[in-house]
């Protein structure tokens, strides 16, 4: 019997069926065909990077002395659903810590606003970095404390108590460093000073990861596509140091209670052999969690031993300067090796004075350098500013004379293969044409021929003027580090750098720091083994002057290049020449002679007091 | 001898009549789903798919029994169910009762007969059919009409009654299944109004919760209140004019209706702002009176019936704000979450906003067959049953999903014509039925996983893990082919 009234009405019904499916297909094409917002988003839900870490390459000093290595160090992991009968009060006593901060340290995984990936079925951090040796204690009684795991990290540990300027340390990465490189996750440790910092790239090597698949509890279920997409971590590279580890010991040594910087340099490879900062402080201070602590202390302390003052701190290099301006005045042709200028016990002309100690007068370039006169290099300067042959105004004179400091590696970084480096300062024409308002004349600026006034150098270009007269007219940027395991160093710190003074010219400044040695200044420098050539510097400031000393041995040949810079030392030959000579001796000789050893343990008790300001 | 013969021609007949294309639709979905619950159900620590251990192992022997199933209830005559509906029928709502009574409390719900100690079954999926078989030998009564309303109200009560059943089992999302029947009566010749009636309610409710802390330009007026009032006056006014065909009544209504709600929108905006709800109220309120008025003048009972679902209209959005109001908190975050007035992914939202994320996911073509993350790894909950199209989603993407449905639109015309060419009631009724259940799972499942319809705990046939839900729906789709292929046999 069909009931043909309504049969239109399966019209309407098959249209509702057609509707729907129509109305679904739309909304499918939404959510599949449009961006890829819900591919990420469940992309983000199932992969979970299990990160793995690359062991840090170690770093050895120049003769394969290990300075800085790893040690395991243990994280106690948590997983909330798998603790049960829990011996709270063992626990505590196994770890060493207290009831209390259990209970606070379980609340704040638990808390989802300070611990925002929390889930109770994975393991969550419960207490960081437990040394080996307490770790064992833990290990014995692990069987007993379920739902806790152990994971294995490293912490690096230093081998020496020096180098702690140069080594650096690595901490856990800021959120800025995390911003500013992908490479970096939260949690993760980066070098944040020294050559750790410096070599980060190398040292760190590549993380590696596992991609794995979790569940909606948060729990593994395994690899995705079998580990295809893995990859192993790359281990870092190990660093060689060109620091002597014998040398950099005794200069801190030697430094002790005082401030100041050591800088030795190999002229011919522009290896750093030492490079002191005193105050210094001990590199254990930065291992494992106390560094925070430690570094807060240290931050905090008015003589700054986290400065590296031997790249940092700039100074006015006094006596050491005027070999630079020596090497000017000839290439220029404002004097000759025979050109005497006079002094009577300084600088006079015009009313202006700049003094100087007893010596004979009027004097050539060699003796003004062993005698470190005053006089003659504020002549020097005044004839070269003044000459108009050559210059056609003072200002093309002073930026002539810029650019032969500039060619020397003053003024600007020298590029040292560690953070932090300062430039020091020459100043040009425009300097002083802003200073004085266009009026000033050689006589207003004349300090700087003696490496005062204006001028400021760090340590590191002292001791690199040290290398450049060693090499007779070229340097090689100063860096710290030798070799790279498996790679190797910048192009940049192998290639030359000519001065724009030629080579016949160092060697009558070389004569005149020998002179100086045998009989000028630095007397006490030297060594009947192996011909030394020295500068010293006093250098005038508001407080005591500072002692400084610029040499290097041996004569014919070089090995090693140094800079002493002692704050508030009084004159040169007080501090600067006896400490350079034993970094000479030790690094030559390998050794201290008993004579020297004694010399040394005097110098290292012999504190200065800088009192309470503030630096 | 003779009748030998007319037998074995008899069952030739039927087995030429069976509607083989059903079948191979039939045999699609089965085989389909099956590899969506693979994907669905893969255990990390048993990857082996026949393993009786693991779901997809399980759906093997679920599908295998459906099909032995149905090849027996092929061999069932259609006599018998013409016999024995009323009779299946009460056995049905018996075995509902006891239900409530003896079923231990799963997640709640006590719909549940354990039968061995993995084994359990839903009567509630078996009772659709019973429910259908009955229906169709009532309506197939000699001198039944729809149009009477005491024959109506039977066919209502057989509907009502089981829903109640289940409602009390706590299964209150099967129970909206059998709302499916009443597209099935409306085929029948219900009048159309009902449904129309139904649909306006559902519009009221959403336009009106969703709106409704939304307000217009800088009045004090709601927009869900308004656009309820204004749907209920266009609603009503409709009625009139299309049952009514008093021109005049419409006319008159139209203009003091939309008249009194224009000049009140023009004296909020200018003038002082007020709340012009009041005033369409009180318009509503005189154009109730006056069909009433009409009713009584007329004496026709439409009138009275159009001014009935008038008060009904106006007075649904406060009764719902007030039974809103009052309703469980999880139940008002739910709705809240399906109206898109609250973005809850972590709380009531987390299902729909885990499924969005899986269908998104997959793309044109999909991730591949158990290459999906988010459905392998349990990020949806209940995907292997009620959310099982995620899988399909994700591992096969537009392609697959929108495929299925095709797939499924065939199914469903496909038995609007057989149910068409049955000669008797009984036949088409029953068929109706069946199609009509089809569509209702199809429509609320799939719009539930995609976020269009609301969160209710209802299988998407052939493709949702279980046997209950399996067999249920092989045993409703299988007689009706028996009694389709029996449709060139004289009645005996």
């Amino acid at each position: 019997m069909k009931n043909h009234v309504y049969e239109n009405r399966k019209f309407i019904i098959g249209g509702i069926a057609l509707v729907i499916v129509l109305c679904y297909i739309v909304r499918l094409a939404f959510l599949q065909l449009s961006d890829g917002e819900y591919k990420s988003r469940a992309d983000n839900n199932a992969f979970f990077n299990n990160i793995i870490f690359p062991s840090r390459g170690v770093i050895y000093d120049r003769n394969g002395e290990l300075l800085v290595y790893n040690q395991p160090a243990y994280d106690i992991m948590v997983v909330m659903r798998e603790v049960k009968n829990l011996d709270t009060l063992d626990f505590c006593n196994t770890l060493g810590i207290t009831k209390k901060f259990f209970d606070e340290r379980m609340e704040t995984i638990k808390n989802t606003n300070k611990n925002p990936g929390y889930s109770s079925y994975t393991q969550q951090l419960f207490y960081a970095q437990i040394p080996a040796a307490e770790f064992s204690i833990f290990q014995e009684k692990l069987f007993r404390f379920h739902g806790f795991y152990v994971r294995e990290r490293t912490i690096r540990r230093y081998a020496t108590d020096h180098c702690a300027h140069i080594l650096g340390d690595v901490a856990e990465v800021s959120q800025k460093e995390v911003d500013n490189d992908d490479y970096y996750d939260p949690g993760d440790y980066i070098g944040k000073q020294g050559v750790e910092r410096s070599y980060e790239p190398e040292l760190r090597g590549v993380k590696g990861v596992q991609i794995l698949l979790r569940d909606a509890r948060g729990r593994i279920q395994g690899h995705y596509r079998n580990g295809a997409l893995d990859r192993k971590p790359v281990p870092g590279k190990s660093l060689t140091l060109s620091i002597d580890a014998k040398v950099q010991a005794l200069g801190e040594r030697l430094m002790e209670g005082k401030m100041g910087a050591i800088v030795a340099i190999e002229p011919k490879t522009g290896e750093i052999l030492c490079m002191v900062s005193a105050p210094s402080y001990d590199p254990h201070r930065m291992e494992g969690k106390q560094r925070g602590t430690q570094m807060m202390e240290m931050q905090h302390d008015p003589m700054k031993p986290m400065l590296n003052r031997a790249i940092a701190g700039t100074y006015p290099p006094g006596s050491t300067f005027k070999t630079s301006q020596g090497l000017t005045f000839l290439q220029e042709g404002i004097i000759t090796s025979s050109t005497s200028y006079p002094c009577s016990r300084g600088f006079r002309y015009g009313g202006m004075k700049v003094g100087c100690h007893g010596h004979g007068a009027p004097l050539p370039l060699i003796p003004a350098i062993a005698t470190s006169c005053n006089g003659y290099f504020c002549w020097g300067l005044y004839h070269m500013l003044s000459n108009r042959k050559n210059y056609k105004n003072i200002q093309e004179a002073l930026t002539t004379w810029k650019d032969y400091m500039v060619s020397m590696g003053f003024g600007y970084k020298l590029g040292v293969d560690l953070p932090g480096e300062a430039r020091g300062m020459i100043p040009n024409a425009q300097f002083y044409d802003k200073a004085y308002k266009d009026s000033w004349n050689p006589l207003s600026v004349i300090s700087i021929a003696i490496g005062q006034g204006e001028v400021t150098l760090t340590p590191l270009q002292i001791a690199n003027l040290g290398a450049t007269i060693a090499n007779r007219g070229y340097y090689i940027t100063p860096h710290i580090v030798k070799g790279v395991e498996g790679g190797h160093i910048a192009d940049s710190l192998k290639e030359k750098h000519y001065t724009k003074v030629e080579k016949q010219y160092y060697e009558m400044i070389a004569e005149g720091m020998r002179k100086a040695v045998l009989g000028g200044t630095c007397r006490s420098a030297n060594n009947s083994q192996y011909a030394v050539c020295g500068k010293t510097g006093t250098a005038q400031n508001r407080g005591k002057d500072h002692s400084a000393f610029m040499g290097f041995a041996p004569m014919e040949n070089p090995k090693i290049a140094v800079a002493v810079y002692v704050e508030n030392g009084g004159f040169g030959a007080t501090y600067g020449v006896p400490i350079g000579a034993l970094i000479m001796e030790q690094y030559i000789n390998g050794k201290l002679s008993p004579a020297s050893e004694a010399k040394a343990a005097s110098f290292q008790s012999r504190h200065i007091d800088y009192g309470t300001r503030a630096r | 001898m003779k009748r030998t013969m007319e037998q074995e021609t008899g069952s030739k007949g039927i087995f030429l009549s069976i509607d083989w294309i059903t079948i191979l639709l039939y045999v699609i979905l089965i085989v389909w789903g099956w590899f969506s619950v693979c994907g669905a159900c893969y255990d990390f620590n048993n990857p082996d798919l026949f393993s009786w251990e693991t779901n997809s192992g399980k759906q093997i022997v679920w599908g295998g029994s459906s099909l032995v199933l149905a090849a027996v209830l092929m061999l069932i005559e259609k006599r018998f169910y013409d016999t024995a509906a009323y009779v299946i029928y009460g056995a049905l709502m018996l075995l509902l009762m006891v239900t409530i009574v003896i079923a231990p409390d799963t997640k709640g719900s006590r719909s549940w007969l354990p039968i061995t100690s993995s084994v359990k079954i839903q009567p509630a999926e078996f009772a659709k059919f019973a429910v259908a078989l009955a229906l169709g030998k009532l309506m197939d009564k000699y001198g039944f009409n729809i149009k009477k309303p005491k024959d109506i109200g039977i066919a209502i009560a057989l509907i009502i009654f089981p829903m109640l059943l289940i409602i009390a089992q706590k299964e209150t999302g099967s129970a909206l299944v059998y709302f499916a029947f009443f597209l099935m009566l409306y085929r029948e010749g219900m009048t159309g109004s009902l449904l129309f009636c139904g649909f306006a309610c559902v519009v009221y409710f959403v336009v009106g919760m969703k709106f409704s802390q939304d307000y217009i330009a800088n009045m004090p007026v709601s927009i869900g209140e308004f656009s309820v009032l204004m749907l209920a006056m266009i609603f009503t006014i409709g009625m009139v004019w299309t049952y009514c065909h008093n021109r005049f009544a419409v006319r008159l209504m139209a203009a003091v209706c939309f008249g009194a709600t224009l000049l009140a929108m023009l004296f909020s905006l200018f003038v002082i702002p007020f709340d012009v709800c009041y005033v369409m109220l009180g318009a509503c309120i005189l154009m109730i009176l006056y069909i009433i008025g009409l009713a009584i003048y007329t004496r026709l009972y439409k009138y009275a019936l159009i001014a009935l679902f008038a008060i009904v209209s106006c007075s649904l959005f406060y009764m719902s704000s007030t039974l809103f109001a009052h309703l469980a908190d999880h139940q008002r975050t739910r709705i809240e979450v399906l109206l898109g007035m609250k973005d809850d992914p972590r709380g009531a939202g987390y299902n729909v906003n885990q499924a969005k994320i899986a269908i998104g996911s997959g793309g044109l073509t999909g991730k591949g067959f158990l290459n999906g993350t988010q459905t392998k790894l349990k990020y949806v909950p209940e995907q292997h049953t009620d959310f099982i199209f995620c899988t399909v989603g994700e591992e096969e993407g537009f392609v697959g999903s929108a495929g299925v449905l095709i797939v499924y639109l065939f199914f469903i015309w496909r038995l609007i014509i057989v149910a068409e060419r049955q000669p008797d009631t009984m036949g088409r009724v029953y068929g109706y039925c069946v199609l009509c259940i089809f569509l209702f799972h199809l429509f609320i499942n799939v719009g539930m996983v995609l976020g269009l319809t609301p969160v209710i705990g209802i299988p998407l046939p052939f493709f949702s893990y279980g046997g209950s839900s399996l067999w249920g729906f092989t045993l409703l789709l299988f007689i009706f082919l028996r009694m389709d292929a029996e449709r060139n046999l004289k009645r005996q």
